[in-house]
């Protein structure tokens, strides 16, 4: 965080539940970025990102008991692709959170977290549908809004159309 | 019931004689059944299949299969301009366009961080409300449909035709607007605009009453839905659901009121839960009542942003919009309520580009329709059309 800068309530709120969570995990996790329209950390040791799940939801501090939004995203310089969730406490201590999760863009895999939020199964199988990366543990990994015939991952940034699917040309 | 146990694997068929269960046949076969409904089935409002395992008349297993209408928006929105992906939020959700325009705006208004005129955001707030009076009028509507009432469904269909002809005047277009803007509005509504939406509140206002009525005061409607599809609050936080579903469940959470946006705070309204006295909290009959409450606490906010709204003179409804919308780079989670609950954009900029990066819509018909599996185990196939109609799915945003 810049000094002299105005932080509003919610980024406090969040670095707040931040801190907590770093305090537990420590290098699991990595700094977190304060800025105004998202605060967010990474985590950068995924095979403990159920297990930080689990802590968010439970732990009494952050209650993390809601999944707002699950986004997959695609980072072609890197040679990544990855996850970014946002979470808050809802109706317990509003408080707000985004993380990000990256794997290697061929054949990379994250653990699963539709056995701590709900909202994350299909979410997942969205995120896999769209760039993927698999999800380790999760109860029904398969497409869900392309054909479970499709070839490739559409939002790759380096993503080409199939010609043709099933003898219909396929571009326009 | 004991010996009825120990008979064998199969089913039984009884009889019951002064007090006693006599087996009539034993070692039934019974087989569980594959029933695909839809993707062209009325009930399932759109292209959504359902899979459904059925065992008789009991659903053992309801598995959605969407992706019908899927239309890749967000790899759209990748490709054109941040401007030019107002009227693709229009066909997210056809029936509320307004409300995901003003979602849209707002993320993108965040990550450029600037102000808008007041008056504007007056006229978002309105057409957003009476878009979401229209929204829920086809909810309810359908829903009669979907259990075997025909006349609320006219009923709303009229009224609705009222709220979309004002707005088709204010905006051009009947259902996919391309009103709300980034930075403002297309346009100012014409003169007499809110006269005529004052006087349409005072005509809905005993409609709603009405139409309440017709659907509460029916008994085959209650009786269809009256403990039916009972979902307890913390599990539908816990699957994410929004807007009047998760209201309905008995958590007083309103985006508009609990993470403000827009000049909502100023204004007075209640939060819609059920009190649990006509209906079993988190039921479809209180997710039904939410959505006929919230219409009249849409007419309160509209009747209050007609007195607040400042008057037209000099006010340039494109003033604030920036001639070339490049964001600086930076990404943004920003939601707004929906009349069908959490519509979300993740948005993410490089700084270079007037093209989002990423552009990912939160839809909260899908986050909402994911519970299915666990809504419809156990109950009967008549119950599942209740069910489904209770969601309120609009299978465009499902899809995207």
């Amino acid at each position: 965080m810049e000094e002299g800068k105005v932080v509003s309530q919610s980024v406090q709120d969040s670095a707040a539940a931040y801190s907590i969570i770093h305090e537990r995990f420590g290098a699991a996790v990595s700094a977190l970025d304060a800025n105004e329209t998202m605060p967010f950390f990474e985590v950068v040791d995924t095979d403990r990102w159920v297990e930080i799940a689990l802590f968010m939801r439970d732990h009494a501090k952050l209650k993390f008991n809601y999944m707002a939004c699950l986004t997959g995203v695609d980072y072609p310089a890197e040679e990544k692709v990855g996850i970014i969730c946002n979470f808050e406490s809802l109706a317990q201590l509003n408080h707000k959170l985004a993380i990000k999760l990256k794997c290697a863009r061929k054949g990379g895999s994250i653990p699963s977290v539709a056995c701590v939020w709900h909202t994350a199964n299909w979410h997942e199988r969205e995120a896999y549908d769209l760039f993927g990366m698999t999800f380790t543990g999760h109860p029904e990994m398969k497409r869900i809004l392309c054909p479970d015939d499709w070839e490739g991952h559409p939002l790759l940034k380096d993503y080409k159309v199939q010609e043709k699917y099933h003898g219909i040309k396929v571009p326009y | 019931m004991q010996e009825l146990d120990t008979i064998g694997q199969g089913s039984v068929r009884v009889t019951r004689k002064s007090d006693k269960l006599v087996i009539l046949e034993k070692d039934l076969a019974t087989e569980q059944m594959v029933l695909a409904m839809g993707p062209q089935h009325p009930s399932t409002h759109g292209v959504l299949k359902l899979e459904c395992l059925t065992d008789g008349e009991v659903i053992t297993e309801a598995i959605p299969v969407l992706g019908y209408l899927h239309r890749c928006f967000e790899k759209c929105c990748e490709n054109i301009d941040y401007p030019a992906v107002v009227p693709y939020t229009d066909r997210l959700d056809y029936l509320a366009g307004m409300n995901s325009e003003f979602a849209y705006a707002l993320a993108v208004e965040k990550l450029l961080d600037i102000e808008i005129p007041r008056r504007a955001e007056f006229i978002r707030v309105i057409v957003a409300e009476l878009n979401r009076i229209a929204s829920h009028l086809v909810a309810i509507g359908t829903y009669g449909i979907d259990l075997g009432a025909f006349t609320p469904f006219l009923f709303c269909f009229r009224d609705r035709e009222i709220i979309l002809g004002l707005l088709e005047w204010a905006s051009g277009a009947r259902m996919l607007y391309n009103y709300i803007w980034i930075g403002g509005l297309a346009c100012d509504v014409p003169a007499d605009f809110l006269k005529r939406v004052r006087e349409f509140v005072t005509y809905f206002r005993p409609k709603a009453v009405e139409l309440q009525e017709l659907l509460t005061g029916n008994e085959i409607f209650v009786k269809r839905t009256h403990g039916i599809g009972i979902m307890p609050a913390d599990v539908a936080i816990n699957y994410g659901w929004s807007g009047p579903m998760l209201r309905g469940s008995g958590v007083k959470w309103d985006l508009r009121r609990n993470d403000p946006y827009s000049v909502y705070p100023e204004i007075d309204f209640k939060v819609v839960v059920p009190d649990g006295k006509h209906s079993v909290i988190g039921d479809c009959l209180s997710r039904h009542l939410v959505r006929a409450a919230e219409m009249e606490e849409s007419l309160k906010i509209i009747e209050q942003c007609i007195d607040k709204i400042p008057s037209s003179e000099g006010f340039n409804s494109r003033s604030a919009i920036p001639k070339r919308i490049r964001p600086k780079a930076g990404e943004v989670y920003s939601r707004a309520e929906n009349p069908r609950g959490e519509l979300g954009f993740y948005i993410e900029s490089d700084g270079k580009s007037t093209k989002p990066i990423r552009c990912k819509a939160r839809s909260s018909c899908f986050v909402n329709l994911s519970a299915m599996k666990d809504l419809s185990k156990g109950q009967l196939i008549p119950d599942l059309v209740a069910i489904i109609g209770s969601i309120d799915i609009v299978l465009g945003e499902v899809d995207r």
